[in-house]
């Protein structure tokens, strides 16, 4: 059985597809191959000129025409059920953003991997934060983009307990290949005692909740670790240097410059930073929330 | 750039009659052979750095995790590459250098219809390069929006987006004004005797390809220009954080841009029509179907573009109606195929560079189309789209079908060019690196593409690894086949090329190598009981 109900007929149709066209390719090159040989100058010096023939053209129009519609049939028999999604499904919904995937569960809770039982129909609305990603499980042969401002979604039925890789195929920016997470397929009794543990949303402060929010943290780490930029643990108070208008210059973490690098991001460049690498997010978090995420850099030290 | 006189009275166009000399008589020059030959050295040059580019990744790509340079580097090289590969080097390809260089010697004419213009379009496409690469070096920072330009990204990055929208906007020009050039050239300058239905097929391809020129380009220009204008004026065409629809920009995009598939290989389907008959000394077979069956393409070609936005979200109606119309436009693709092969039989068959290319294409072009047939239908396009499989699937077509296509017509006509031969030797053994090291560097991108492997990844997980190191080794063979291939034809002159060395039957084999500057002095006829591709 395939590893999502998918599988069978979507694979089905590949090798339909393929078993047709490696047919033709090895037939039309093994006969190309012989003409080439056996009319070769050497052994066929004299071309002889033949005439156009309607009937082989007939032929040779309607035997490909008849098989891509059969391939066209298989192509669109596999993919229709992906598109009648289940009335019992479990609604999960997926937040895509620069560069993480999140999954929110009913009640609001939210996990960082993909997690579902067995055998039960799940439905992912998704939903994008920015710009265009795509949710891709190549091993239960399924993808839709995660488009903002659309209500696009997916479904489908895990039938093998296991984890699979989860990834986005819609170049999303400079970390588009890091946009990666698991889907672990646990029996039902499992899932019903993850989703117990699963913390509630609120659990976690709210500048931790706001850095999140704007993925701050696609490119911040908040445990020290590098991904693109600094890390924010240990960042409030700490002495960086910093380019202004070309000149490098000493300052200190405090609540002013941390304003300046979200608004005006470009202005105080950290050594080593090129330009342009992070957009300004005035308009986009208030002046408000700021002090939030201020007062949770300040905690960790 | 001199060359003594052949037998013919008349000086050949390689000589500098006019009132400049040297460098500025090439670039003053309207006469449509000499800028053919421009615009195939200028594509060689940034074929030669796409290629480059192509490596550097592939060298990134040897290891998973990061090898040589980051990830904003990686993304703004597969950038480039694909505009330079796309945008100066496959779309205005071989209709710009043998559609200049050939077709009015295929069709009897003197010139283009409007030779001024011609040098115009070719001066707005060198601009439209420049103005291309200049976004590499200006602003903030190469562009990191892959060739596609997909909003919002390409709204909201920072990157010098602009500059390269507007390159490609200039060089849509180029494309728009050769295209119409053509398509007068043809209706009014054929020779006596010369009937639509007796022109020879690369000018057919030629023909269906410069109506997709003119209809489809102005379409790709308004929305690059939306882009600018959403850049600059915020106004809310494509962002939605603006109020715009992202999805639309897709449409407007692939509504040039799939056809614009069709501008790269009809002319490359064109070339090898060419190839096979002369090198099996045989009229080609199913004339009038393969000259249809390219404005069927051209036709049908505009109204499959949404089969690359299956997975959108568009309606499932909209998407079984393009992945049908999709598999309609399969077939007369078929039909040249089955055509060509059928010349074959019972000709005289000379295996030379050009026909040996033009093997090579047929087998890579069957390879390409067959893999896009998974890509049309639409439960497996949901798997494989926007992974290393569709870029195995268009490198098949671009560059095993346009690439090969392009290489095999510079073997063919080079000693009608440069009225010289080339070491055919040396020739053969440019194929046998090309066509091995492409294999190797493409087919094992279908499989990590089956496995998963989505494209323009930066960095992948470890079960790909094998698949991208045999492709970085294809990749370094096709390099030497190529540096050959550069190494037979321009290091050093090769003996005197007769006037017709293939035994061709199309008109430019009766004029000398290389042609006088006004192509014929006794114009061409086609007899009424003629056809072009009549032996004897
Ligand atoms: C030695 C030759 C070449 C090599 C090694 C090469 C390699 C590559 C690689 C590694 C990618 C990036 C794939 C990814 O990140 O997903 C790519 C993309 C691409 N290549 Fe090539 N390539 C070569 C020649 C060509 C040619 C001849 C053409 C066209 C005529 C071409 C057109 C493209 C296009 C359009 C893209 C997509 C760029 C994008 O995703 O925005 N390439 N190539
Ligand atoms: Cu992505
Ligand atoms: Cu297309």
């Amino acid at each position: 059985m395939g590893a999502s109900n998918f599988v069978e007929g979507v694979d089905l149709a590949f090798k339909i597809i393929f078993g047709i066209s490696l047919f033709f390719l090895v037939g039309i090159t093994t006969v190309m191959l012989y003409f080439v040989y056996r009319y070769n100058r050497k052994r066929h010096p004299q071309a002889v000129q033949i005439k156009d023939n309607n009937f082989l053209e007939f032929t040779w129009i309607t035997v490909p025409l008849i098989l891509v519609l059969l391939m066209f049939y298989y192509g669109y028999v596999a993919f229709s059920p992906m598109r009648n999604v289940p009335k019992d499904a479990i609604p999960i919904t997926v937040i895509g953003k620069m560069w993480v995937w999140t999954f929110e569960y009913e009640g609001g809770k939210q996990s960082p991997v993909l997690v579902v039982p067995l055998n039960k129909a799940v439905k992912l609305n998704l939903h994008s934060d920015d710009v265009i990603h795509s949710l891709y499980i190549p091993a239960f042969r399924i993808k839709e983009d995660v488009v903002p401002g659309k209500k696009n979604y997916m479904w489908f039925i895990a039938q093998q307990p296991g984890e699979y890789d989860v990834l986005c195929t819609v170049y999303c920016g400079l970390r588009h290949s890091y946009m990666e997470t698991k889907t672990r397929v646990v029996s039902e009794e499992e899932y019903a005692a993850w989703l117990k543990a699963l913390p509630e949303k609120s659990a976690e402060p709210d500048g931790l909740v706001i850095l999140k929010k704007n993925a701050c943290t696609g490119c911040h780490s908040i445990d020290g670790s590098k991904i693109v930029s600094t890390s924010f643990k240990g960042l409030y108070g700490k002495t960086e240097k910093v380019v202004t208008n070309g000149t490098e210059r000493s300052i200190t973490v405090d609540d002013e410059y941390i304003m300046t690098s979200v608004y005006d991001p470009d202005k105080d460049l950290v050594v080593g930073y090129p330009k342009g690498l992070m957009k300004t997010y005035r308009g986009i978090v208030t002046e408000d929330e700021m002090n939030k995420v201020i007062d949770y850099l300040k905690t960790i030290k | 750039m001199t060359e003594e006189k052949t037998h013919h009275p008349e000086p050949s166009y390689l000589v500098d009659t006019g009132k400049y000399k040297g460098l500025m008589a090439w670039l003053t020059s309207t006469d449509h052979k000499r800028i053919g030959l421009m615009y195939m050295y200028a594509i060689m040059v940034f074929f030669s750095v796409g290629v480059i580019l192509g490596v550097l990744m592939r060298m990134e790509l040897y290891w998973p995790g990061q090898q040589i340079y980051g990830p904003q580097a990686y993304n703004g090289i597969f950038t480039i590459h694909g505009i330079i590969m796309i945008f100066t080097v496959v779309i205005p390809g071989l209709a710009a250098v043998f559609g200049n260089f050939s077709l009015p010697l295929m069709i009897g004419a003197k010139d283009v219809a409007f030779p001024r213009l011609n040098l115009f379009s070719f001066y707005l496409y060198v601009l439209g390069a420049a103005i291309a690469l200049a976004s590499q070096f200006m602003g903030n920072g190469p562009p990191d929006t892959g060739w596609t330009f997909y909003a919002p990204y390409s709204i909201q990055t920072q990157t010098n987006v602009v500059a390269a929208v507007f390159g490609a906007f200039v060089l849509g020009f180029s494309s728009i004004l050769t295209g119409l050039n053509f398509i007068v050239t043809m209706h009014r300058m054929r020779a006596p005797g010369m009937t639509f239905f007796k022109m020879p097929l690369f000018p057919w391809s030629l023909y269906a390809t410069a109506w997709i020129q003119v209809l489809a380009t102005p379409i790709v220009g308004i929305t690059l220009l939306m882009i600018i204008a959403e850049r600059w004026l915020r106004i809310g065409f494509f962002d939605p954080s603006l109020g715009g629809d992202p999805i639309l920009y897709q449409h407007l995009f692939w509504i040039y841009s799939h056809p614009a598939v069709y501008i790269m290989i009809l002319p490359a389907m064109g070339v090898i029509t060419e190839i096979i008959p002369t090198f099996a000394l045989r009229r080609i077979f199913g004339y009038k179907a393969i000259a249809i069956s390219s404005l069927a393409i051209a036709s049908v070609g505009y109204f499959v573009w949404a089969h690359h936005m299956y997975t959108s979200g568009m309606s499932t109606t909209a998407r079984w109606v393009f992945s049908l119309l999709t598999f309609l436009v399969a077939v007369p693709s078929a039909i040249k195929v089955f055509n060509w092969v059928t010349t074959m039989y019972k000709g005289s068959i000379s295996v030379k560079p050009p026909f040996l290319f033009a093997l090579g294409f047929i087998f890579l072009f069957m390879i390409g189309g067959m893999t896009g047939l998974s890509l049309g239908a639409l439960a497996t396009n949901i798997h494989v789209h926007d992974t290393a499989y569709v870029v195995a699937h268009f490198h098949y077509i671009v560059f095993g079908g346009v690439g090969f296509a392009f290489f095999a017509a510079i073997y063919y006509w080079y000693p009608k060019m440069y009225g010289r031969m080339y070491n055919i030797k040396m020739a053969n053994w440019s194929f046998v690196f090309l066509f091995t090291g492409f294999n190797l560097l493409y087919f094992p991108q279908f499989i990590i593409g089956m496995m998963g492997m989505p494209r323009r990844y930066f960095d992948y997980l470890p079960q790909f690894t094998f698949g991208h190191q045999l492709s970085f080794w294809g990749g370094i063979l096709l390099v030497i086949g190529f540096v050959i291939m550069l190494i037979t034809l321009f290091s050093k002159k090769g003996a005197k090329a007769p006037d017709n060395p293939w035994g061709g039957r199309t008109f430019e084999w009766n004029i000398p190598s290389p042609p006088p500057v006004e192509n014929f002095d006794i114009m061409p006829e086609l007899g009424v009981n003629e056809g072009p591709y009549d032996y004897k």
